[in-house]
């Protein structure tokens, strides 16, 4: 019986988000708030890994109170337990505060049943690090495994997993001992349209809710805006296309223009070789 | 802490198929430019197995000294293992800051370590600074999907860290005159004491994208005439790696799936690169790809508004246009180039 | 095992809610189920909320309901080309409580609506689409959804699915629309600073005021636009018959960009941005092409059973009212332990008899009648803007000598008669 924790995090949806011209705020309000996607592929994993060897997926979650229709979602995917940590004491928390949360809240689960397995999206789209995961792992002193987009072989008697990390140009196939933490690609699993069942257990779902009281023994400076060594000093908005450069010159000049352009600033671009 | 204690720029030099990767040495340029502000070394930060001799090649990139551990327990990259160095050279040595490529095995290095050491990183970073009295890093970064930029700092905490995109600092040309110092460094670290083990490294080309997800998008509307004028951006797409993407007149034309269609009653995208091929620029159809990093627009009407919507802009036929184009992306001379830089 | 519960609702809309939110409150067990990501998402409305039926379901809503503005102001403008003729009625008694209407947004108010039928107890249920009854033995006993284990059983299902109720349609309810019985309407919403909104239309703080408009605004064709004013964005749509659009080969947006530049109404909206852009259909046949409404455990209720006034524009008001009545009806059948169609057969009765029932026999045949006499929107409000514009041009012509060019721009003696005629009978169907 594998305990597999999932870190899930509401983001708004940053497709959507709009910036008021005028303030050079971002009109956070306009973006709906979403399960942020890539950990709908973690949930997706644990649910899979549950189905294959048996177990208990439990999402644990730090944020508003709202977050709880993040975590309802998650049990649509087949999750079966539901932690949010939510207090004023987070606030402001970056990757390293975030961390120690998630990993204080984390060993309260633990306390309800050994977790074996935490898996976390690639990132959220709004941080965006990726630096969440890996900060779990260490504080739990588990090793920490990113970019997985297979995982081959759970072993929990012999205590070991298999899985293939990605690279950018293939992959790597890596042996861990168990427990251990992943952090998932997209491309891992598709996440599939959940059963109805599922769907109305998430309806009715309530989550747990824990404060920073309940977590336990925990260090309030490492909490929030006082535990984040990194502060956010101003923001401002990208550079907008202006009504650009127009290039000049023959068809043949604009090209080799715009060759130098692209040489400049790429690194996307792969060739593909002219048939001989 | 006591951030008097901490000096020095460092650079995690990451190794890639036997070289230094493009981005350390880019990194290596940002870092000159900051050390010669500070008045500080740069050090690079090497780690791996055989690889003293790669610790000569980057002095002419502008490094004064290379911490190298080279030992058979570095072989592959591992968490673990590379930290563990890390952890202890910083220990050792106390630089004020130290930067990695955003790739996968630089982020996945500097969580660890910033864990551990208990201090800031500042992800993806695409723009650094340094206040030449504190030695301040000013790292601004891309957030929420790119809608907005953000600096940030690392006030009381040392060293300052962050992971910086490939492809957006410039290496220094390279000068073989320049010398510098190679510090060997030792670690006690036996293989029983690493919990992971690469078994196996597959080399693979990336398949194609969705569009949403896309680095590249070659979009064509109504100026391509025809369906079979639509052919054109397949071709050029598939030709450089693009996913393809269309106007809604296009889409209602019948030339292309609507899956394609960006704009407002389609899909909204961020590529880094979008090229607006015969495409007048509506802005049903501006909402949906003006967050793209960086917007080349060809059309034959000099007037059309998909111009001001664009950071370049060709006037011309489309069908004598792309062609060139399709040729120039032939004779370009670094045709593999890393995939992952971002703009 | 499937789940069974006393009632399925499918559509969180207006009616479903309305009638969830009463079965619930009654401590029926309900699931409501919507397709949409949440109720309101995909729901569109040209934006007129009815105070009367809502205050009779939630007493004073409008103290915590999220609402643009209560309306002061109603316009009525008759366009040509390139002139209006306006009419209006403006009282500040509704710009206090309780109002009388009030413009919103729907996707704001469905879920706030929704989630006062699920603080009542029932169960909403995102994301999923009913695609079938599920008919044991001639009864509609559950709902097969889209997803897979999809099945779930009830006493009572209430179809509350919308205009092209899929579900009454499978039950052979209602046939396929004829595009006479159905009007498209396309609107935008269209943000705009909440202070230059209140200075365009003379509002004060909160008010609010709509505009329906007629005649060129269809370019003939029959329907009408309107503009309404929310918190910090206006409302401008333009509906008009499918049959009508088929024939002049228009495409509703089309007909919405023409309204936007429209040189009357192109000023109010001035400087706006584009937030969102909807379609829908809204059934126009009025009484006449309501359909079977009660079945063996089923029960029809709002759009889906067609009860739309085209002509007052109101629609989510007489869902609202037919949800209620339909929860009241199951409720009694509850008490019964009997949901054949003869006892569910109330319903149809308490809804003919109501405001709903009434005021559909009311105007059966206007659409039908403005639909078969173009000239209505053709000729006569143009002919309208030409006689204002006769009358309050000044110069130096004589009233009388004004009167009589009005009269022979008419046209022939025979035209005059037919214009007489019609406009006889368009009082006929309308009073
Ligand atoms: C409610 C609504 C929603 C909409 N949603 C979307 C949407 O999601 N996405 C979308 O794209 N549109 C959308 N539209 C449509 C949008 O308004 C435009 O009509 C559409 O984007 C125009 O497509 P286009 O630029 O391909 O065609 P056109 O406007 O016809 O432009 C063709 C361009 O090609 C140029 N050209 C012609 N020949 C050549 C050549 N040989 N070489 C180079 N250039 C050439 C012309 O100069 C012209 O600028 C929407 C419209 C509405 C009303
Ligand atoms: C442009 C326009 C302007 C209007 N203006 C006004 C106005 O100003 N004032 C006014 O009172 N009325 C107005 N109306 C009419 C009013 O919108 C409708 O009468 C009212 O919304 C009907 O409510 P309903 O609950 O019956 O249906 P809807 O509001 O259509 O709700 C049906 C719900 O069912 C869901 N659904 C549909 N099929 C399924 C399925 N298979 N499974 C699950 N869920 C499903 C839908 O997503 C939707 O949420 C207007 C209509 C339109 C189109
Ligand atoms: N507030 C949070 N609550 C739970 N998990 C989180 C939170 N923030 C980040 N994570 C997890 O860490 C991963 C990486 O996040 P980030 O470092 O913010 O990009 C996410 O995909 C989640 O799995």
């Amino acid at each position: 019986m594998l305990h597999i924790v999932a870190c899930i995090k509401q983001v708004p949806d940053t497709k959507i988000i709009k910036m008021n011209p005028k303030t050079n705020t971002m009109d956070r309000s306009s973006a709906p708030a979403i399960l942020n996607p890539y950990d709908a592929h973690a949930v997706e994993e644990a649910v899979r890994l549950k189905q294959r060897y048996g177990g208990v997926v439990s999402v644990v979650t730090m944020g508003p109170p709202p977050a709880v229709k993040a975590i309802r979602k998650c049990v649509e995917i087949g999750a079966d337990e539901g932690y949010l940590i939510t207090d004023r004491a987070f606030a402001g928390a970056d990757t390293l505060a975030t961390s120690y949360a998630l990993t204080k809240a984390i060993e309260k689960i633990s306390e309800i049943k050994p977790v074996d397995l935490v898996i976390c999206g690639k990132m959220t789209i709004d941080g965006d690090t990726g630096q969440v995961g890996p900060g779990i792992a260490r504080r739990l002193d588990i090793p920490p495994l990113t970019n997985v987009n297979k995982v081959v072989e759970v072993n929990q008697s012999e205590g070991y997993v298999i899985v293939h990390r990605k690279l950018e140009d293939g992959y790597e196939v890596i042996r861990s001992t168990l427990p251990c933490l992943f952090s998932v690609e997209k491309e891992i699993n598709e996440v599939p349209y959940s059963p109805l069942p599922n769907m109305l257990r998430a309806a009715r779902y309530q989550p747990v809710i824990w404060a920073v009281n309940d977590l336990g023994e925990i260090d309030r400076t490492l909490l929030g805006l006082k535990g984040s060594p990194t502060i956010v000093a101003k923001v401002w908005p990208p550079e907008k296309p202006k009504g650009g450069e127009r290039l000049e010159g023959t068809a043949q000049e604009q090209v080799s223009r715009l060759m130098e352009i692209l040489q400049e600033k790429q690194g996307l671009f792969r060739v593909k070789e002219e048939q001989v | 802490m006591n951030l008097e204690e901490y000096s020095g720029i460092w650079v995690f030099l990451e190794v890639k198929d036997g070289q230094i990767a493009p981005v350390s040495l880019e990194l290596l340029g940002a870092g000159r430019q900051m050390a010669d502000k500070r008045g500080v070394p740069l050090a690079g930060l090497l780690i791996g197995e055989g690889v003293a001799s790669l610790a000569e090649m980057v002095f002419p990139y502008g490094a004064d000294e290379v911490y190298l551990y080279d030992e058979e327990i570095f072989r592959d990259y591992r968490t673990e293992s590379y930290m563990r160095a890390v952890l202890e050279c910083v220990e050792k040595h106390k630089p004020e800051i130290i930067l990695y490529g955003a790739t996968s095995t630089g982020k996945d290095l500097a969580s660890a370590v910033a864990t551990d050491l208990q201090t800031g990183l500042t992800a993806d970073t695409t723009m650094l600074d340094v206040n030449a009295e504190t030695g301040l890093l000013e790292a601004s970064r891309p957030a929420f999907g790119g809608n907005i930029m953000a600096t940030i700092l690392c006030k009381k905490h040392r060293p300052q860290m962050a992971t910086v995109r490939p492809k957006v600092m410039k290496a220094l040309p390279p000068d073989p005159n320049r010398t510098g110092q190679i510090i060997r460094e030792t670690i006690e670290l036996r293989e029983e004491d690493i919990r992971t083990k690469v078994l196996e490294i597959v080399r693979e080309t990336k398949e194609k994208v969705r569009l949403d997800e896309a680095d590249v998008i070659v979009a064509g509307g109504k100026g391509l005439g025809s369906r079979e004028g639509f052919e054109l951006i397949h071709r050029f797409a598939e030709k450089i790696g693009a996913t393809v993407g269309a106007s809604r007149d296009a889409v209602e034309a019948g030339w292309i799936d609507h899956q394609h269609q960006v704009g407002q009653t389609g899909v909204t995208v961020t590529p880094k690169v979008y090229f607006a091929i015969g495409i007048s620029g509506a802005i049903q159809h501006i909402v949906g790809m003006q967050n793209a990093g960086l917007i080349i627009a060809i059309n034959k009407d000099p007037e059309a508004p998909i111009f001001q919507s664009s950071h370049y802009g060709i006037v011309g036929d489309a069908f004598e246009i792309v062609p060139i184009l399709m040729e120039a992306f032939q004779k370009m001379p670094d045709k593999e180039v890393q995939y992952g830089g971002k703009i | 095992m499937a789940e069974k519960f006393d009632v399925i609702v499918v559509g969180a809309g207006p009616a479903g809610t309305a009638c969830a939110y009463t079965l619930a409150k009654a401590g029926a067990n309900v699931l409501l189920m919507e397709r949409g990501e949440y109720p309101g998402s995909k729901n569109v409305m040209g934006g007129v909320l009815y105070r009367k039926t809502m205050e009779d379901i939630i007493p004073e809503f409008y103290k915590e309901a999220p609402l643009e503005r209560p309306i002061v102001e109603q316009r009525f403008m008759m366009l040509d080309k390139s002139s209006a003729l306006t009419f209006s009625y403006k009282g500040l008694e509704w710009a206090q409580e309780p109002y009388n209407n009030f413009t919103v947004l729907r996707a704001k108010f469905d879920q706030w609506f929704a989630d006062k039928a699920v603080k009542e107890g029932a169960l909403l249920l995102n994301e999923t689409v009913a695609l079938e009854c599920i008919v044991e033995d001639g009864k509609v006993v559950g709902i097969r959804t889209d997803r897979p284990d999809g099945d779930v059983y009830a006493d009572v299902v209430v179809l509350a699915d919308g205009v092209n109720s899929l579900l009454a349609k499978s039950l052979g309810f209602h046939k396929e629309f004829r595009p006479d019985e159905v009007a498209l309407a396309v609107m935008e919403v269209l943000k705009l600073d909440r202070k230059i909104i209140e200075d365009r239309f003379s509002l004060e703080g909160d008010q609010g005021c709509t505009f329906e408009i007629f005649g060129d605004s269809t370019k003939g064709i029959l329907g009408t636009a309107w503009l309404y004013t929310n918190k910090d964005s206006l409302n401008i749509g333009v509906g008009a018959m499918l049959s009508g659009l088929i024939k002049h080969k228009i495409k509703p947006y089309e007909l919405l960009d023409y309204v936007k530049n429209h040189p009357m109404l192109r000023p109010y909206i001035q400087g706006s941005e584009q937030q969102e852009y909807l379609a829908h259909l809204i059934p126009e046949g009025g009484y006449k092409s309501m359909p079977k409404v009660v079945g063996n455990g089923v029960i029809v209720v709002g759009d889906a059973a067609q009860l739309v006034n085209a002509i007052h524009r109101e629609g989510s008001n007489m869902a609202m009212a037919s949800g209620v009545m339909a929860a009241e009806t199951i409720l009694q059948a509850r008490e019964a332990g009997d949901f054949s169609e003869k006892m569910l057969d109330m319903y149809r009765v308490k809804l003919l008899d109501s405001f709903v029932g009434q005021d559909l026999k009311k105007y059966k045949d206007a659409t039908h009648h403005f639909e078969k006499f173009p000239q209505y929107f053709e000729q006569y409000i143009p002919m309208m803007n030409r006689a204002a514009s006769q009358m309050f041009t000044v110069d130096g012509t004589s009233k009388w000598e004004k009167q009589k060019k009005i009269w022979r721009d008419i046209g022939t003696p025979k035209e005059k008669w037919r214009m007489a005629r019609d406009l006889m009978n368009a009082w006929r169907v309308m009073k």
